[in-house]
């Protein structure tokens, strides 16, 4: 049985719909990502897993509990919050044992439980701090202390790495997945930052105005969107828009102004004379001097980013249209703006969305 | 609040609204009532509203208060003089109130909170004593006068007390801070980077003054001048310690009314037409702050 | 813009002068409380004497009493009503009769004591003829303060409700608190400034108070402020001179010792943010 079954969830407020329809299923122990811009709406499916909104149609059931009526502080879920909501006036410790006080836990537990939260997170000694004492990372290890004091079924995180700079963003991001391996508890993170989620999350669900538009592991999203959305927020993308067409041996995508038709996978079944778009991504584009044999596309280098592992050249086709690539290395010295090159890519490695 | 319950929230509701609709609404509706009897002798001294005459319960109204105010142009030049004097209190604690809250709001932060709690702080301290001790300063043997005298600058000593001066003097004096800490309110809120693009765009100091500082602060001008002017319209203390025989304010009539006069009818007829004169600016007041509230 | 220095010595000018006419009359009182001359205008030298004249005052010492008790009890009351009423208005968007109740609340601050006062004491006198009522004195004096006491502590908890954060309620629902315990436990203590600035202003304010206190008192209860304005009614009083002292440090004193402690909290918070590198 799953740990979290979202059945038809849909949440209004006012004229607008905020989560529209969602179904979802999350498997106990995974780490789930729930990935979309701001204002997609996860983080008001959030609130609603937490008790905080209720749905105005459809079903939630935690661990095979329909959670209907069900209020925030009923529910084996606790909640990670953005903003940490540590309580000022209790020390680390205070914090952490709140929620262990409610279950009127005797003091001894508590006080172990305390001291093994704070080895988890490696404050050991913090005991006796005050938030205000704290700096934002800290601050963070101990509003996932708090979360975690309780061994709830599932451990809700909004956006638990936005306060953090980016080197501590980095490290953190590691830990948090070395300690749910550790403790074993499901987690549902909440994230606008697709780098986040595919790096944490071993399933991850894209959400956009509301509806859920892809659910699978990191590399299925990434190699293989299931729509225009989900190529363009996962990651850097080239997209060509044509109709599909008869190719050498295969099916291609007939782009107005280009001169070939572009060869697609092998195997792509599909009628001809669609509509239709191919993502291309950036890293799979390869540039050379010379033409190439096979297919591929004149085009100037208009500008080039040197990242640090590798580089984004940009390029201009003569059709005018934009192209980005990503060479590692310092592969990108041998192309300096202006340099008028050719751009090819494996035929498989490219992926056809319909409508 | 997620689920405090009913009954939870008709306690903290309901105990403070019964609280202030017994001894606040009710005894508003009560004054209404005295001042529609008459003055009479006894416990208490005016007439029932509704009385047994033998032959069933008669209504026993009577306008004769509120034309009695109406005829005597005592309580019109009260009424009017009220206003006069609280107006003007309310110009002079704008005039030396915003200089001062301006000063305080381009202090350091540390400093700010420093001069802000030295503002309060006479607030905290007996507010009869304060204005008595304007008398000792203004009196003819007092500290002003001796202080003239012995510099040679006047002959005879000056009429500084029991007059209009020593009344506006003192409705400053006593509500200074009500003014000082809305402007500063408005004024810590300004956007400092308006006033730089203004001067940036060429505007001298007095226009960006006129133009952009002053407009904005409007809603702290107009919360501090409701602070002073509706309480000190009503004001008693000041002048009946600092005025004098020509100062007529409506508070001062009320009490003399009530306590001198013993006519309790009259005094509640004043406080009608008082509170009906109040409403206007109370309702302005009470939409003001509630307007600050929603944000 | 103000050239900077000629704004300088604008606002130094603006901030002495007007604290200056704060000040200036405070100032004169506590030195002519040591003026062993009764006279304002002849100074006779240090004495203490009209310090020990206010000791020995039994009136005024009664009175004192009186008004400290009546303070206290009235401010103890402002606050619980004044609480709820500033929960009930912060939080509760909507209810019947919400309308009434925010003028109800707003109202007592800025209508004129002498409507207060008068109309409390109409109320007193009815109530006294109706059910035989309570007879006027400290308690209606308390009832009295408590009102307009409430209103004024309602506007401070509203005010820091407002700004409060709900995710530290939330966070503690979500940790398996009841919205009774969130009650007691987070949002209480978490407005605690404004309940204590709130009691302690309800208390300045009835210890203050001259015009609704004798409105609605019996002839058993004098307050401080009655005994000093029936003294002072008859010209300049050096008694009162030295009560006006004792009064300013007993309330100065304190005051600026918890405004010393939340500087130096504040200074201490910033000290931290900048060890932090914030």
């Amino acid at each position: 049985m799953a740990l979290l079954e979202i059945a038809g969830v849909s949440k209004r407020f006012g004229a607008t719909t905020a989560v529209d329809d969602v179904t979802l299923r999350l498997e106990r122990g995974a780490f789930f990502g729930l990935l979309g811009p701001s204002g997609c709406g996860k983080t008001t499916l959030l609130r609603m897993i937490a008790g905080f909104e209720s749905p105005d149609s459809g079903r939630i059931v935690i661990d095979g509990v329909d959670a209907a009526g069900l209020p925030p502080y009923a529910r084996p879920v606790n909640m990670m919050f953005q903003s940490y909501a540590l309580f000022p006036h209790m020390d680390v410790a205070g914090n952490i044992a709140f929620g262990l006080r409610q279950e009127r836990m005797d003091r001894r537990r508590i006080a172990a439980r305390v001291a093994e939260m704070l080895a988890l997170v490696q404050m050991p000694g913090y005991a006796r701090r005050r938030p205000h004492e704290l700096s934002g990372g800290q601050r963070q290890r101990v509003a996932l202390a708090r979360a975690l004091a309780k061994m709830p079924k599932l451990l809700l995180l909004d956006e638990p790495l936005a306060a953090l700079d980016r080197k501590l963003r980095a490290e953190t991001r590691l830990e948090l997945v070395g300690i749910q391996e550790r403790v074993g508890i499901t987690f549902l993170v909440v994230t606008h930052d697709q780098e986040e989620a595919l790096s944490m999350a071993s399933c991850i669900a894209v959400m956009d105005r509301g509806r859920l538009v892809q659910t699978g592991p990191p590399a299925e999203i990434y190699e293989r969107p299931a729509s225009r959305f989900v190529a363009n927020f996962v990651g850097e993308v080239n997209l060509f828009e044509g109709e599909l067409t008869a190719g050498f041996n295969c099916l291609a995508l007939a782009v107005t102004g280009f001169p070939e038709p572009i060869p697609l996978p092998s195997g792509t079944q599909l009628p001809k004379g669609g509509a239709a778009a191919l993502v291309v991504r950036p890293e799979k584009l390869v540039l050379s001097h010379a033409p190439p044999a096979g297919f591929a596309i004149a085009a100037t280098v208009s500008s080039v980013g040197y990242l640090g592992g590798g580089s984004i050249v940009h390029l201009a086709t003569e059709q005018q249209k934009a192209l980005k690539a990503y060479l590692p290395g310092t592969a990108a010295g041998a192309f300096g703006r202006g340099t008028r090159v050719w751009v090819a890519w494996p035929a498989e490695d490219g992926v056809i969305l319909m409508q | 609040m997620t689920g405090l319950g009913r009954l939870g929230r008709l306690v903290l509701i309901g105990v403070p609204f019964f609280w202030l609709a017994l001894f606040f609404l009710l005894p508003l509706l009560i004054v209404g009532k005295v001042s529609l009897a008459e003055s009479t002798i006894g416990i208490p001294p005016y007439t029932p509203l509704i009385a047994h005459d033998g032959r069933g319960l008669k209504l026993l109204a009577t306008a004769a208060n509120f034309a009695l105010i109406a005829s005597d142009d005592l309580y019109l030049r009260a009424y009017l003089g009220s206003l006069g004097n609280a107006a003007l209190a309310t110009a002079l604690c704008l005039i030396i109130g915003y200089p001062v809250a301006y000063a305080i709001a381009r202090c350091q932060t540390g400093r700010r909170q420093l001069l802000l709690f030295l503002v309060m702080l006479p607030f905290w301290t007996s507010f009869l004593i304060r204005v008595y001790a304007w008398i000792a300063i203004l009196e003819p043997n007092g500290l002003v006068n001796q202080a003239l005298t012995s510099l040679g600058l006047i002959a005879a000593p000056l009429p500084l007390l029991n007059n209009q001066f020593s009344v506006e003097l003192g409705l400053v004096y006593s509500y200074l801070p009500f003014m000082i800490l809305p402007l500063y309110g408005s004024l810590s809120n300004l956007d400092r980077s308006l006033i730089e693009a203004a001067a940036d765009l060429g505007a001298r100091p007095l226009r960006v003054f006129l133009g952009v500082t002053l407009p904005l602060t409007l809603p702290g001008i107009a919360a501090g001048s409701l602070l002073v002017l509706i309480p000190a319209i009503g004001e008693f203390v000041i002048p009946d310690l600092l005025g004098g025989p020509d100062t007529l304010m409506i508070g001062k009539v009320l009490w003399d009314e009530f306590f001198n006069n013993r006519d309790w009818p009259v005094a509640a007829a004043v406080a009608v037409v008082l509170v009906a004169a109040l409403a206007v600016p109370l309702l302005a007041a009470q939409r003001f702050l509630e307007r600050g509230h929603a944000r | 813009m103000i050239p900077p220095r000629a704004a300088g010595w604008f606002g130094l000018g603006a901030l002495i002068l007007g604290f200056g006419f704060l000040y200036a009359p405070i100032v004169l009182l506590v030195l002519y409380s040591f003026n062993a001359s009764r006279l304002v205008t002849v100074w006779a030298g240090f004495s203490t004497r009209w310090y020990g004249a206010l000791l020995h005052d039994e009136a005024f010492g009664a009175a004192a009493l009186t008004s400290l008790e009546v303070a206290a009890m009235a401010a103890t009351v402002s606050l619980v009503l004044g609480s709820c009423a500033g929960f009930s208005m912060a939080r509760f968007a909507r209810f019947p009769g919400r309308l009434v109740f925010g003028f109800a609340l707003l109202a007592p601050l800025v209508v004129p004591e002498v409507i207060l006062g008068l109309s409390l004491l109409l109320l007193f006198v009815a109530c006294e003829s109706w059910f035989g009522g309570p007879s006027r004195g400290m308690l209606t004096i308390t009832v009295a303060h408590a009102t307009f006491g409430a209103c004024f502590v309602s506007v401070l908890v509203r005010a820091q409700l407002t700004g409060f954060d709900r995710a530290l309620e939330e966070a503690a629902l979500d940790l398996g608190a009841r919205p009774w315990t969130v009650l007691m436990r987070i949002t209480l203590p978490g407005i605690r400034p404004a309940l204590v600035s709130g009691w302690l202003l309800a208390f300045t304010l009835s210890l203050d108070d001259l015009v609704i206190a004798s409105f609605v008192t019996g002839p058993s209860a004098t307050t401080l402020p009655m005994a000093v304005f029936s003294s002072v009614r008859l010209g300049v009083s050096p008694e009162v001179n030295a009560l006006a002292t004792l009064f300013l440090c007993v309330v100065f004193l304190p005051v600026a010792f918890a405004g010393w402690l939340m500087a130096r909290a504040e200074r201490r918070r910033q000290l931290t943010q900048q060890v932090r590198g914030e």
